[in-house]
């Protein structure tokens, strides 16, 4: 029993213990899993702590049997990429309790039990080495939010919610044939040993076989980052989540899909994915500009900020597909900053409904003039999100276009354009909503930040900072672990031949530093 | 001369069937001598019969082996649908007891008719024979049929059991012409016979034994309610007291698919690649017209009804595979399945008040806010037959699919994808459920709905606790089934 087990297991703990509390005190629900999710969240930290910053594979590993036929085991570590999605995963869920505290007054009980339930599966999503285990996972986490999307939600909760898990639903499907087919062929679900194998020449995939298996993985992926044009439950759910909801779901929950490329895709199928490389580079600038360009007409402000996400998640998946180094740092950094800043920003939205009931951007203005602490923080956030030099976006954005840069020149031309966007639809909604003329309502009912909101917004905001200046902290074990991954989409030599020729350079050129 | 045809071995081989037999019959005798005032008696005494019966079974589990000449066969398969049927006789009663209270029909011939039809299944689990196979049919069926009209002044109870009857014996009826013709063309009724008959033969006359299997597959296909043959399901399952629905979604399949795995695999095995295409088209049509006709569903009883035929489907997927892990697989997911549909009956026997009044999705609005418990309970029911990781369903289908991808065969892979997506599919209605409990505020159904009584909680708690724990641990069963699958070949 390590402290990794334990971190993901304190979870389901709490998640069994909190569904016992009684229903009529609500206040010890909230007692409990506040102090349980600090907890977790302060044992997360000892994984940072006791990390091996010089050591590129899984650590923390545990490796269990669990079922004898298939072979399944109960297999868990982390590598530099997992390490800080835990982190997000840990640190937001007690931030997102604190913003529920007095929010949620229906059924407090189980919104504290699905919020646990919901950091186990994340936590497990990202420390899975067992494909079987992924897989359960991937799932779990499902179940939670879509109880938290469908009962404290707004009006049309129970349509996104719906369509929330039916989507990810079909997708999983196609990536549980993957898996199954993975384990007929090589009698091993165990992610380490595939990668030995196919490493060690012993598992080798036709060309055939190589496309539909990568498709199967990537579509179920794709359909949680989302990658357009799969991205249609995502504005729904965000806008009709809670905000707890929609932080974990923009925060974290975006990134099991964008971390599944970087970890199972590419090292398993390095040949399709060059293949396809430019095809999902397309798709992912098209999401980009089309993002930017619907949030920037959004008159609802949780549809602008769920666009955007669309918009920012598009620069993951080009980091990614741009088979750089570099490129892959930016990706990585870029699912930390995006699950900070977006996180941050469905907050501060969070508190504005709080105040005004209303999502509407013409139902505000001059939010400046009666609530300053509240307009500061929410500008520090924008100013972070599209990107300002010395908060952390622009080093993960930056990072992305360098990648790309060497890829293929043309798409960062376009992938820039997209971050231009950015700053038009992210100011003019500042402009919208702080200033200009205070109507009655708005000075009526727009207290400045309460003490807990100052609790929950402060973390966020210093981790903008501190992400945005001293990226090297945060950079290290990742670069080790996508170098680790670099290598492995180099593995099969044949594939060489089949990249474009300036693709192939790059990776030589890289190669050679 | 009588005294060596039936030995003592043979008794207790039979001892399940003795045991329920007896106790049944028992009951009725007793009926008139015990206080009317008394009404938990029979349920009990039934509930004793199924342990005992249980007990039975895997006591003639000790010593495996062939009875009365070959007729019965006692093996790991056998003794695992056995235990199957039982467990969910004692399933079935354990809602009864409010059930009948609520609608005032308190009587010792539902239990004896439910021990009846228990043992007539357990028959079809062990018959190695097709003339004690179509012997265990009938007394399931007719057994069967009363228990859909229990409830003789409602309208609807009639139809179904009627509908029950009438198309029911027309399926039996195929079932035996297709023994018969088996018979002309190997001159053996016995499963090992017959295999051994048609393997022995250079050149099986297929189009005959291909006429027979199709005609034990239209008899068959019926009692689990595959596509084509699965319209009588929605009737009667909607108009059968819910406790009699939830058992004849489940009791009656299971043994049917036991048989279905032992004619197919064993008596048919050798002409296997002939009835494949056939079995895999069932499958799918199962799987399709299940899921997507559940969707238009009002009624939960209906509902639960299409999801069955789709889960048919599903296991007709693993026959399709033809294959020991199929075999296994099949029976793992039997399990399964039927612990979770018994219990998801006795919710809507829990919550459809006197005289069935509410059994429409809607009324299931805010069950989660009136009775936390039941709503609870009744989404790991959901969740399983929805196939979410941690509960039997999902295993279930994980060794299915499994299995049919192990085939190699093309046309598996795409059967395997379909069935996949078609259970996205599914999800779909079962959701609905789960936002009516959940995401509505409660309606009368939900306000009106009793307390948990103590039987009720224990038929809602076991399935639950049944399917989290074969989620989590489903290996040691699996392991039992495959060896136990190795023999039917």
């Amino acid at each position: 029993m390590n402290l990794l087990t334990v971190v993901l297991l304190l979870p389901l703990a709490g998640f069994l213990i909190a569904m016992a509390i009684p229903r009529s005190s609500p206040q010890a629900s909230r007692n409990f899993g506040m102090a349980l999710a600090l907890i977790i969240f302060v044992a997360s930290l000892g994984l940072l702590l006791w990390f091996d910053r010089g050591v590129a594979g899984e650590q923390f590993t545990v490796d269990l049997p669990w079922i004898s036929t298939p072979e399944i085991h109960f297999h868990i570590g982390v590598d530099g990429i997992s390490l800080w999605l835990i982190l997000l995963s840990t640190f937001l869920t007690p931030i997102c309790m604190l913003v529920s505290w007095r929010t949620v007054q229906d059924r407090v009980k189980e919104f504290f039990a699905f919020m646990l339930l919901l950091e186990f599966g994340l936590v497990g999503v990202f420390i899975a080495q067992d494909l079987f285990l992924f897989y359960v996972f991937w799932e779990v986490s499902l179940v939670p939010m879509y109880f938290l999307i469908g009962i404290w939600g707004h009006d049309r909760r129970i349509y996104a919610a719906v369509k929330f898990f039916l989507y990810t639903m079909a997708g999983s499907m196609l990536m549980l044939v993957a898996i199954i087919y993975l384990y007929n062929k090589t009698g091993t679900f165990s992610y380490p040993v595939l990668l030995d194998k196919l490493a060690s020449g012993q598992l080798m995939f036709t060309s055939q076989e190589q496309i539909l298996l990568f498709l199967a993985f990537f579509i179920a992926f794709a359909i949680k980052v989302p990658l357009f044009p799969l991205h249609t439950w995502l504005p729904d759910a965000h806008v009709e989540a809670p905000t707890a909801g929609s932080i974990m779901l923009a925060s974290v929950m975006l990134k099991m899909g964008t971390y599944g490329i970087l970890h199972f895709c590419l090292p398993l199928f390095p040949v399709a994915a060059h293949r396809c490389a430019s095809w999902i580079a397309v798709l992912a600038i098209i999401g980009i500009l089309y993002g930017a360009l619907v949030a920037m007409v959004q008159p609802n402000m949780k549809k602008l900020v769920a666009y955007s996400s669309v918009s920012h998640l598009g620069f993951v998946v080009l980091g990614i597909f741009s088979f750089t180094q570099i490129g892959f740092d930016g990706a990585v950094y870029q699912m930390l900053n995006h699950g900070i800043s977006t996180g941050a920003l469905f907050l501060l939205v969070g508190f504005l409904y709080e105040r005004r009931h209303s999502l509407e951007i013409s139902d505000y203005g001059g939010v400046a003039s009666v609530a300053p602490w509240l307009s500061t923080a929410f500008l520090i956030t924008t100013l972070a999100s599209i990107g300002l030099p010395v908060l952390n976006n622009f080093v993960g954005e930056f990072l992305v276009l360098q990648g790309t840069t060497m890829a293929n020149f043309s798409w960062t031309v376009w992938a820039a354009l997209g971050s231009i966007f950015a700053a038009c639809y992210m100011l003019w909604l500042y402009q919208r909503v702080f200033y200009g003329e205070t109507s009655d309502e708005v000075r009526h009912h727009m207290p400045d930040m309460k003490l807990r909101e100052w609790a929950a917004i402060v973390p966020l905001i210093l981790m903008m900072v501190w992400m945005g200046v001293y990226s090297q902290s945060f950079l290290q074990p990742v670069s080790k672990t996508t170098a680790r991954v670099l290598d492995q989409t180099r593995l099969n030599v044949p594939i060489r031949v089949e990249i474009q020729k300036g693709h192939a350079v790059v990776l030589e050129a890289h190669n050679g530093r | 001369m009588a005294a060596s045809l039936v030995s003592s071995t043979d008794l207790i081989r039979f001892l399940p069937e003795i045991i329920l037999t007896v106790m049944g019959t028992a009951m009725m005798v007793l009926d008139p001598l015990i206080n009317k005032r008394d009404s938990k008696f029979f349920g009990n005494f039934a509930i004793a019969a199924l342990i005992a019966g249980i007990a039975g079974a895997i006591y003639a589990f000790s010593n495996p082996g062939t009875a009365f000449g070959g007729m019965l066969v006692v093996d790991g398969f056998a003794t695992f649908f056995r235990v199957v049927v039982m467990s969910v006789g004692i399933l079935t009663v354990l809602p009864s007891f409010s059930f009948l209270a609520r609608q005032d029909a308190e009587t010792s011939e539902y239990h004896a008719l439910l021990l009846f039809s228990i043992a007539g299944q357990c028959l079809m689990a062990a018959a190695n024979d097709l003339i004690m196979v179509f012997i265990g049919l009938e007394i399931s069926s007719i057994a069967s049929y009363v228990l859909a009209g229990y409830l003789r002044d409602d309208k609807r109870s009639n139809e179904a059991a009627l509908k029950y009857f009438l198309l029911g014996s027309f399926a039996t009826a195929f079932f035996l012409y297709g023994v018969a013709i088996v018979y002309g063309v190997t001159g053996t009724v016995n499963l090992t016979g017959v295999r051994d008959a048609i393997s022995g033969q250079d050149q099986a006359p297929v189009i005959f034994l291909g006429l027979a299997a199709a005609l034990m597959f239209v008899g068959l296909g019926f009692k689990v309610s595959a596509a084509p043959f699965q319209i009588w399901a929605p009737d009667v399952y909607q108009g059968a007291p819910s406790p009699v629905s939830g058992f004849l979604s489940t009791g009656p399949k299971a043994a049917a698919f036991a048989v279905f795995l032992r004619i197919f695999l064993t008596a048919f095995g050798p002409i296997s690649a002939a009835w494949q295409p056939l079995m895999g088209v069932a499958a799918l049509a199962s799987m399709t017209i299940g899921n997507f006709a559940a969707l238009l569903q009002t009624n939960v009883k209906r509902l639960l009804a299409y999801s069955s035929i789709a889960h048919a489907g599903y296991v007709l997927v693993a026959l399709t595979a033809r294959s020991e892990i199929g075999t296994a697989a099949a029976m793992f997911y039997l399990a399964g399945y039927t612990f979770v549909n018994v219990g998801a009956f006795a919710v809507i026997s829990q919550l459809s008040g006197k005289g069935e009044k509410f059994q429409n999705v809607e009324d299931l609005a805010g069950l989660g806010k009136k009775q936390p418990l039941t709503a609870a309970l009744f989404t790991i029911y959901l969740l399983s037959l929805i196939g979410v990781p941690l509960t039997a369903g999902f295993f279930g289908k994980f060794y299915i699919f499994k299995a049919a991808l192990d085939t190699h065969q093309p046309a598996m892979v795409w059967l395997t994808v379909l069935g996949l997506l078609n259970s996205a599919v599914g999800a779909y209605y079962y959701l609905r459920i789960l936002v009516m409990m959940y995401m509505h505020e409660p309606g009368e159904a939900a306000s009106s709905v009793k307390p948990l009584t103590p039987s009720m909680r224990l038929a809602l708690l076991l399935p639950a606790a049944g399917t989290l724990f074969l989620g989590i641990f489903p290996s040691w069963l699996l392991e039992f089934a495959s060896r136990s699958a190795a023999l039917v070949k």
